[in-house]
Formats: C-alpha cells, sequence, structure tokens
C-alpha cells in the first residue's frame, strides 16, 4: 500500500505507537496517508480501535514475518 | 452537523489514582496517554498514596510539623522512589522491572507524566488528602494542577464515558 508518511515504531510497545501516532499524523495533511511500522501485535487491534475514536480511516495491514504494517488516512 | 458538534465537544476521561505503586502508576499513566493519543480530554485524580507519584523527587520530605514531617520521611514519594506492588524485594525486583521497561524502550514513570502534561492531560492532587498528610501545593513537582475535591473530580466522572480507580 502507498503511504506519503512512515512512522517507524518497531520494537515499542503499547501505548508508544498510538502515541506516537497521535502526534505524527497532526502533521499531515487530510488525505494523507501514515504508515506505521510496528512489531507489537497489539496494534492489530488497538489501531483500528484508535482510528474509530479520532474519526480517522483505517485502511488495512500487511503483515510479513514479526513486521507489522497499518495504514491510516487523516480523515479532517 | 451533529459531527461537526461531536469534534468539537471532546470526549472525557476520568481515572482516580489512589495508589502509589510503580506498576499501579504505569497502568494509570498508559490509560491516560493513549486517552489523550484517542482525543479524550483526560483528568487525573490523584488520592492517598497516589499523591506519592506527584512529590518532587528532589528536596527534602514536605509536611507540616514533627508528625506529619516524620510521615513524609517514611512515606517520602516521588516518581523515581516507586515501589512494585509486588516483588519489591527490597528494591531488586522494582530496579529489575525498571531495567525491564527501559529496554522495552517504555518511559519511565516521570518520563509519563511529562508527556501526560504535555499532551494537556490534567493531574489533580486532592485537597483532603494533602491536608490530612500536611502537604502543601509545593510538595508537588511543576506539571501538577491546583487542588481540588471530590465534588470536582465527580463533575468530571459525571461527564466522562471512561472512569477508572487505580
Amino acid at each position: 500500500m502507498k503511504a506519503d508518511h512512515t512512522l517507524d515504531c518497531m520494537g515499542l510497545y503499547c501505548p508508544m505507537p498510538i502515541v506516537k501516532t497521535a502526534q505524527r499524523i497532526k502533521e499531515l495533511k487530510p488525505g494523507e496517508v501514515l504508515e506505521v511500522v510496528a512489531d507489537d501485535k497489539g496494534i492489530k487491534q488497538d489501531m483500528p480501535a484508535w482510528a474509530q475514536t479520532t474519526g480517522n480511516e483505517f485502511l488495512g495491514m500487511e503483515e510479513r514475518g514479526g513486521e507489522i504494517k497499518v495504514y491510516v488516512r487523516k480523515t479532517k | 452537523m451533529v459531527e461537526q458538534e461531536k469534534a468539537t465537544e471532546k470526549e472525557k476521561m476520568t481515572i482516580v489514582v489512589f495508589s502509589g505503586e510503580l506498576d499501579k502508576a504505569l497502568a494509570a499513566f498508559i490509560l491516560a496517554t493513549t486517552g489523550a493519543s484517542m482525543g479524550m480530554d483526560v483528568s487525573m485524580f490523584f488520592t492517598f498514596w497516589g499523591l506519592n507519584i506527584l512529590k518532587k523527587n528532589e528536596g527534602g520530605p514536605g509536611g507540616k510539623g514533627l508528625m506529619k514531617k516524620m510521615l513524609n520521611f517514611m512515606n517520602r514519594g516521588g516518581s523515581k522512589r516507586l515501589k512494585l506492588s509486588k516483588f519489591h524485594m527490597f528494591g531488586m525486583g522494582t530496579a529489575m522491572m525498571k531495567k525491564f521497561m527501559k529496554e522495552s524502550h517504555l518511559p519511565s514513570i516521570d518520563e509519563f507524566i511529562q508527556m501526560a502534561k504535555d499532551m494537556g492531560v490534567k493531574l489533580i492532587p486532592c485537597s483532603t488528602s494533602c491536608g490530612v498528610m500536611g502537604l502543601a501545593e509545593g510538595a508537588f513537582r511543576e506539571e501538577v494542577g491546583s487542588l481540588a475535591g471530590a465534588a470536582f473530580f465527580l463533575n468530571e466522572a459525571r461527564q466522562s464515558k471512561v472512569t477508572l480507580f487505580i
């Protein structure tokens, strides 16, 4: 999946990937896509939940080996 | 239109932090910073042993009068002096857990307090606990807001979708 920005969260556990995503997304323009790369499995549940609460769009995820890539689009 | 109104009115989250142990403080700050990251307006209300988390790390123990000074000497507090609720083992267990936290790139409680403050989380000490233990506002670190009582907390909690007692 194509993304406009990437956020490296490898080696970080909850809540850091979500905290960093929330900070980073502020710098994006509406419509842009952020890719978050992480290895904490919790992110598979946490990112859709974060997107649902904040009103951003969860686009999906790709998992290869221990690496999880999740994609969110900033809506507003 | 309704969506827009919803966006301007932030959801609220309130946490009572009654406990003063490292592990419980960690749970409280993980939830508070995540709540703030999810766009919620978060208030943490610190009471009783929970006040230890907010005490200054440096300087002498606070307290008015000899007995209260003694209490605050025994019950020293400060984010860097918190112990685990289990397996403290004269400091060995706690030191080990801090090491593990660092290895996992998890912020320390000290860093969590700063992060929470930067994210707009309100840190409110309970005025009654402060009074009983002889703690003035100067006993707390600079991130801490003004003291408040139960009515203030309940008014916040009443409007909150999430309220927790830790």
